[in-house]
């Protein structure tokens, strides 16, 4: 299957479902609601021809000047009947973000879920055990947002026009 | 951990059980995060019935380094180093998997004897991270010898790594684009004799476990778990094989020249400790057998892609030439051009499907680098895997998943 292919299928099936889509590279990118995201999913996992039986991978990205939608939870997914891969994005706000957790229908997804909720801070509704996993309990913030920078902000010999952001 | 009350006793995962069924006494024990047996610091609380085990709680995150933070404000050669400290028992196969990433981001098209160097350097990654997992297997279940025997055979692969790149553990691998040099004549010497030498210290090693009946009898059966729900947890690699599902990055997105070799992919039935064993051990001669493909087919060529923004020009160069100067400095200090775009990309490392989604914005780092680190993934489903069974199980099961820390953890 191509992505054009895969493409024309998504339109048909999921509608207006589908915000946004555009071929990055080798891979098509599909933007959906967050209220959509469990569902799209679902029928991405039990539709016969698509089939993408397989969560690659869950995390999130952190956008701080896109207002309203500032982090971006993306959703890798792979059929592997078809030999293609599908990325899905869903947009939530910085204010207490939160979409449907995947683990009804990936056991798999349950740490890595924990693992953004614990760098990103987006919570996962309908998860078991939603704490953090890598950092420790007593942490009061999520280190992988873009206001936390790696270095010490008070320190004036180095000037980022020259070292990085 | 449990509450109890006149007949019944809850246990930390809501589990309810009646005190008619508990055989022995109910005790909780840790194992972990630093004990002998779990090869790396992660801890298990384990709630045990007598010797069997009735739940258990993990906790990661011991050597959790940042990664994915550092690599925000790190230029992209940088970010080499760190790969190899995810899986440090293959950490070649990081970092050509990071190499692969970006040069698929910048669209460069490498040549033909660089793919299948790397596909040497690779497979050698590969044998060497199976023969640490498969003899360990050896030591828990009590033959010690059978973890010395293979590491002259290891300390051979350490060596061809040491002629390629000078390190040994931590590798620091080749370049964007390519390699610093080419393959020496110690290098080709020094693998000639290992490709003569290896199979048979291989076979002799592999007659010790692999119809030994005190082996077999002890992993047989310990730690199984189902396709089916392999592929819930997100398995890939020989674990998920072992279960019986023929899925390898290599096969279904081939990538450096991949799709030219002839191999097989072995699978396991019953996804116990046994098949695991038995899986890797044959992965690693199908690994030989692509290094020979690979080795004997070896193109002539150019060792590196011809992108001066990010591969460093020769030392003589850059004393005599004016571009090459400007090039040598932009890449030392991390400000060559990367275009904006965002790019998954996966290998078949050690454990599984290794892959890196790279977000570029056109910074001097990435704006956003994410690993898939195979491990991380389906270590959720070891309660699952050692519910039930006795504690000696619980230690081969987890030696036979091969979990290390430092992918774990990132």
């Amino acid at each position: 299957m191509t992505n054009n292919e895969l493409l024309d299928a998504l339109h048909e099936h999921l509608g207006s479902k589908l915000i946004a889509s555009e071929v990055l590279f080798d891979t098509l990118v599909i933007e959906v609601s967050s209220a959509e995201a469990f569902g799209v999913i679902e029928f991405l996992k039990n539709d016969a021809v698509l089939s993408f039986n397989f969560l690659t991978l869950i995390g999130a990205v952190h956008y701080p000047e896109e207002k309203g939608r500032e982090l971006c939870v993306v959703y890798h997914m792979h059929s592997w009947k078809n030999t293609i891969r599908l990325r899905i994005k869903s947009y939530l706000p910085q204010e207490n973000p939160s979409i449907k957790s995947l683990t009804p229908l990936f056991d798999g997804a349950n740490w890595q879920e924990r693992e953004t909720f614990d760098f990103f801070g987006v919570k996962f509704e309908g998860h078991p055990n939603m704490t953090r996993i890598l950092n420790m309990d007593e942490m009061d913030y999520h280190p992988m947002l873009k206001q936390y920078h790696l270095e010490d902000e008070t320190r004036e010999d180095k000037d980022d026009r020259f070292f990085g952001r | 951990m449990m509450e109890q009350t006149d007949n019944l006793i809850k246990l930390s995962n809501g589990q309810v059980l009646s005190k008619e069924t508990i055989d022995g006494d109910i005790a909780t024990i840790n194992f972990g995060p630093t004990h002998p047996a779990t090869h790396g610091i992660f801890q298990n609380i384990l709630t045990v019935d007598g010797e069997k085990i009735l739940t258990s709680v993990q906790t990661v995150g011991y050597i959790h380094r940042a990664f994915e933070k550092l690599a925000e404000r790190r230029p992209y050669n940088q970010i080499t180093p760190i790969t190899d400290r995810l899986n440090y028992c293959s950490s070649p196969i990081n970092n050509l998997g990071w190499h692969m990433t970006v040069e698929k981001l910048l669209q460069v098209e490498v040549p033909k004897r660089v793919q299948y160097m790397r596909v040497i350097i690779m497979e050698l990654a590969r044998i060497a991270d199976h023969l640490i997992c498969d003899s360990i297997i050896g030591v828990d279940t009590g033959a010690l010898t059978s973890f010395f025997y293979p590491f002259s055979e290891r300390e051979k692969i350490y060596e061809l790594y040491e002629e390629i790149c000078g390190a040994r553990l931590t590798t620091n691998l080749g370049r964007i684009g390519g390699f610093d040099k080419d393959f020496t004549p110690v290098f080709h010497q020094k693998l000639k004799e290992f490709l003569k030498t290896f199979p048979k210290a291989f076979e002799e090693w592999n007659g010790m476990l692999e119809r030994n009946r005190i082996f077999m009898d002890r992993t047989r059966g310990a730690g199984p778990i189902s396709a089916e729900r392999a592929l819930a947890y997100g398995f890939t690699g020989p674990n998920l094989r072992a279960a019986g599902v023929d899925y390898d990055v290599r096969v279904m997105h081939p990538y450096s020249s991949y799709e030219d070799f002839d191999f097989t992919i072995p699978v396991g039935v019953n996804g116990d400790t046994y098949d695991r064993f038995m899986v890797r051990q044959e992965e690693i001669r199908q690994s030989l057998r692509i290094i020979h493909q690979a080795y004997n087919n070896l193109p002539e060529g150019p060792f590196h892609a011809d992108i001066p923004e990010f591969f460093l020009p020769d030392k003589k160069d850059v004393y005599n030439n004016m571009e090459a100067l400007i090039y040598h400095f932009k890449i030392v200090m991390g400000e060559s051009e990367v275009p904006v775009g965002e790019v998954y990309h996966s290998v078949e490392g050690g454990n599984g499907e290794l892959g890196y989604f790279l977000i570029s914005d056109g910074g001097r780092a990435p704006y956003r680098l994410q690993f898939r680190r195979p491990c991380f993934i389906y270590y959720q489903a070891y309660p699952e895997m050692i519910s039930g069974a006795n504690i000696s199980d619980a230690v081969i099961t987890l030696s036979s998943i091969n979990v290390i820390a430092g992918e774990l953890d990132a």
